[in-house]
C-alpha cells in the first residue's frame, strides 16, 4: 500500500472519486434491497396466503399463481445481476480508470 | 496443450465413462445391489482418466515456476462455470428434483432460496473481494485490522462451514455411490475421499478448477437434455405437463400448492436469511474470486454463475415433474415391488436417476450417473481446498508464523491439511451414515451468515468498524449459531433423542437471532472502542476504500 500512498492522496482529494463511491453504493444497495424485498415478500406470501398462491393462473389451467411468481423471482435475480455487472463494467469502471489516470499523472 | 484441447479430452473421458456405464444393470435395486463389477471398472477407468488430466494440468502450473506465481488467471466466463460447478451439488440436483417429485411446488420455493444469495454477492462482495484479497476471504476481513484475532475468527468460521458442509456432502455421496455402483457404504465414502484427495494434492487449484468447469458443463448439458425430453413428451406445453402430473400424483391438485415446507413464518424467514446471506459467507465460493485477473472479470464471473445456477434450478423443477409423469405412469421398474405406494427404489432422491433411465435407456442413465459422480467430486474438492487454505494461509502462515513462512512451507501445510481434512471427512462420513445430516447444511449456512458475512460486510463497508468489534461480534454470531442449532428441534429432539417439544429454540434455523446479534455486536462494540488502535484502523478505511473501489495495488490473480 505504501508505494501507492502518493496516488492515494490524490484520489482521496478527488471529488469525482467520492461521487463514484456514492453512486456505486446507492445503485448496489438499491438493487440488493429489491432482491431482499422480492424474496421475503414471496416467502411471506407463501406463509400467510397459501390459498392465493394455489389459485390457478387462468380458470381451467393447472398452473397456479405460485409457479410464475417463483419463476419471476429467478428471472429477477439473474436479470438484476446482469444489469449491475453491465453498468459496473462499463460506466463505473471507465470512471474509475479515469480517476486512476488523473492520480498517476 | 491448449485449454480447449485439454477440455475436450476431459469431456471425452467422461463420455467414455458413460459408455462403459451402459454395461451397468439398472440402478437402485433396493438399498444396496450386489457388487457391480462393471460399474467398479467404470469407476477405476474414470479415476484413471481424470487423474491423467490432473497431471497435465499440474505440469502446466509447475512450469510457471512457483505455487503462488501470478499470471495464470482464468477468464470471467470460465470462472463463472467453475463457481456454478462449485455450488451446484449432487444434493441440489438429486435432492431438489426429488423434493419436486414428492411435493411439487415446495421444491420451487426451496430452490429459489439457493439462488437469492448470488445477487448479494454480486452487488456487495465480488469486486471488493477481488481488489482487497489474495488467497482467502480472511485477507479481506483482516485488511486493516489486527491480523491475529480477525484471521483466527475467519479461519475458524471457514473451517466449521467447510467441515459441516463436507460431512453432509460425504454422507450424500456415500449413499449415492452405494446405490449407483452397488458398493458398501463405507467403501463408497473411502473411495470418494481418496479420489478427492488425489485431485487436490496432485493438481491444486488449477486442476480443481477444471474439474468444476467440466462438471458444470456436463451437469448443465445433462439436465438440459432431460428437461427437453420431458417437454418434448408433452408437446412443449408446460400446463399439459403439470395437469398430467397432478392427475397421476397422490397429492392431486395440492401438488401445485404450498405444502409442508413452510410450517411457520418465523422459521421460513430465518431459513431464508441463512440461505441468502450465508451464500455470501461460504469460504469455498468467496475464494473463487481470487482466480480471475481483476474486479471486472470477478463481476463477470458472478453474473455467469448466477445465470447458470438460476437456469439449473428451473431445469430441476421441470425434471421433478417429468419424473412424476414418466415414473408413476409406468411404476414397474422404478418403484419398490412395482407399487407407487412403496416409494421409489433408492428413495425419492433417485427420481432424476430413474427418469434418465426412463427417457434415454441405459446409455443416458450411465451418462447421468457419471455426471452425478463428477458433481460430488467437484464440490468436495472445492470445500477441502478452501479449508486447507484457511489453515495454511490464515492460521499457519499469518497467525502462527506471522508472515515469515516461505511459500514452500505454506504449501506443505496446505497439503497436510488437505490430507487431514479428507481423512476427517471420511471418518465422520462413515460415523454419520444413519444420522439426519440435512441440519448440517443449514448449520454451515447459519455460521456463514452469522460470522463470516457480518465481519466481511462491516470490515469492507463501514468506516468505524474495529478489530475489537469485528472479533467479538463475529465470535458471538458463530457461537450463538452453534448453540441455537443444538437447542433446535432437529438436533435436540431428532439427533439427541430428547422428548418432542422440549427444544428450547423452536425454529428451523438460528439465523434470525444469530445474524442480527453479530451485526449489533460489531456495531455497538466498534462504536464504544476508543483505543488508539481503533483510531488507526478507522484512518486506514480511506486507503482500503480506494483499493477496493479502484483496484490500485490489488494482487495479481492466483494461479494454483
Amino acid at each position: 500500500m505504501q508505494k501507492h500512498a502518493a496516488s492515494c492522496v490524490h484520489i482521496r482529494e478527488n471529488p469525482r472519486f467520492q461521487a463514484l463511491v456514492r453512486k456505486r453504493n446507492r445503485f448496489a444497495f438499491s438493487l440488493a434491497a429489491l432482491v431482499v424485498i422480492a424474496y421475503f415478500s414471496f416467502i411471506l406470501l407463501v406463509a400467510f396466503r397459501p390459498d392465493w398462491i394455489a389459485t390457478p393462473v387462468f380458470a381451467g389451467m393447472t398452473v397456479t399463481v405460485g409457479v410464475p411468481l417463483g419463476l419471476s423471482i429467478i428471472v429477477l435475480t439473474v436479470g438484476l445481476t446482469a444489469i449491475y455487472v453491465r453498468r459496473a463494467n462499463r460506466e463505473f469502471d471507465e470512471e474509475s480508470m479515469e480517476i486512476r489516470r488523473q492520480a498517476l499523472k | 496443450m491448449t485449454l480447449l484441447a485439454r477440455y475436450l479430452v476431459l469431456v471425452a473421458a467422461t463420455l467414455a465413462v458413460a459408455g462403459v456405464a451402459v454395461a451397468m444393470p439398472s440402478v437402485g435395486l433396493g438399498p444396496r445391489q450386489p457388487t457391480n463389477w462393471s460399474a467398479i471398472t467404470t469407476f477405476i477407468f474414470f479415476v484413471g482418466a481424470t487423474l491423467w488430466m490432473t497431471r497435465l494440468a499440474t505440469a502446466r502450473s509447475r512450469s510457471s515456476a512457483d505455487f503462488y506465481s501470478p499470471g495464470g488467471g482464468i477468464s470471467g466466463f470460465q470462472n463463472g462455470l467453475a463457481i456454478a460447478g462449485d455450488y451446484m451439488s449432487a444434493a441440489s440436483f438429486l435432492g431438489i428434483s426429488g423434493l419436486v417429485f414428492v411435493s411439487g411446488f415446495d421444491g420451487l420455493i426451496f430452490s429459489i432460496g439457493w439462488l437469492v444469495g448470488w445477487p448479494v454477492i454480486t452487488f456487495l462482495m465480488a469486486e471488493r473481494l477481488r481488489n482487497l484479497g489474495k488467497f482467502t476471504f480472511a485477507d479481506v476481513a483482516a485488511y486493516r485490522f489486527s491480523q491475529k484475532p480477525v484471521r483466527s475468527l475467519a479461519a475458524l468460521g471457514s473451517l466449521l462451514v467447510v467441515l459441516f458442509y463436507l460431512i453432509a456432502q460425504m454422507v450424500g455421496a456415500g449413499q449415492l455411490v452405494k446405490i449407483l455402483f452397488g458398493l458398501e457404504y463405507a467403501y463408497a465414502v473411502i473411495m470418494v475421499g481418496i479420489v478427492m484427495m488425489m485431485y487436490v494434492l496432485l493438481g491444486g487449484m488449477t486442476s480443481t478448477t477444471w474439474v468444476m468447469i467440466n462438471k458444470a458443463v456436463l451437469l448443465l448439458a445433462g439436465t438440459t437434455l432431460m428437461a427437453l425430453a420431458v417437454l418434448f413428451g408433452v408437446g412443449f406445453n408446460p400446463d399439459a405437463l403439470f395437469s398430467r402430473a397432478t392427475d397421476l400424483h397422490v397429492l392431486k391438485d395440492a401438488l401445485m400448492a404450498p405444502g409442508g415446507l413452510i410450517k411457520d413464518p418465523v422459521s421460513a424467514v430465518s431459513v431464508g436469511l441463512a440461505l441468502m446471506f450465508g451464500t455470501a459467507g461460504l469460504p469455498h465460493i468467496l475464494m473463487r474470486f481470487f482466480t480471475v485477473a481483476n474486479a471486472r472479470e470477478a463481476r463477470k464471473s458472478v453474473a455467469w454463475a448466477t445465470l447458470w445456477i438460476g437456469y439449473f434450478y428451473v431445469l430441476t423443477f421441470i425434471i421433478g415433474f417429468g419424473a412424476i409423469v414418466s415414473l408413476v405412469a409406468n411404476p414397474g421398474p422404478y418403484f419398490i415391488g412395482g407399487k407407487v405406494a412403496n416409494g421409489l427404489q433408492g428413495g425419492a432422491n433417485m427420481a432424476a436417476i430413474h427418469l434418465a433411465s426412463a427417457l434415454g435407456g441405459d446409455l443416458f442413465l450411465g451418462f447421468i450417473a457419471a455426471v452425478a459422480f463428477t458433481t460430488i467430486l467437484a464440490v468436495v474438492a472445492g470445500l477441502t481446498l478452501s479449508g486447507a487454505s484457511a489453515v495454511s494461509h490464515d492460521l499457519y502462515a499469518t497467525v502462527l508464523r506471522k508472515g515469515a513462512a516461505t511459500s514452500e512451507e505454506e504449501r506443505r501445510v496446505s497439503k497436510l491439511t488437505t490430507f487431514s481434512l479428507g481423512l476427517v471427512a471420511v471418518v465422520l462420513g462413515i460415523v454419520f451414515e444413519h444420522q439426519n445430516v440435512a441440519f448440517m447444511v443449514m448449520l454451515a449456512f447459519s455460521i456463514a451468515c452469522s460470522a463470516n458475512f457480518p465481519v466481511l460486510f462491516m470490515a469492507v463497508l463501514w468506516r468505524d468498524c474495529t478489530t475489537r468489534g469485528a472479533t467479538i461480534g463475529g465470535f458471538l454470531g458463530l457461537f450463538s449459531a452453534l448453540l441455537l442449532t443444538v437447542l433446535s428441534p432437529v438436533v435436540w429432539e431428532s439427533v439427541l433423542g430428547n422428548p418432542a417439544g422440549s427444544a428450547l429454540f423452536p425454529y428451523a434455523s438460528p439465523a434470525i437471532v444469530s445474524m442480527p446479534l453479530a451485526f449489533l455486536a460489531i456495531w455497538g462494540i466498534s462504536l464504544l472502542d476508543r483505543s488508539p488502535q481503533a483510531c488507526r484502523e478507522r484512518a486506514l478505511f480511506q486507503d482500503q476504500l480506494i483499493r477496493s473501489e479502484t483496484g490500485i495495488g490489488a494482487s495479481a490473480p492466483r494461479s494454483h
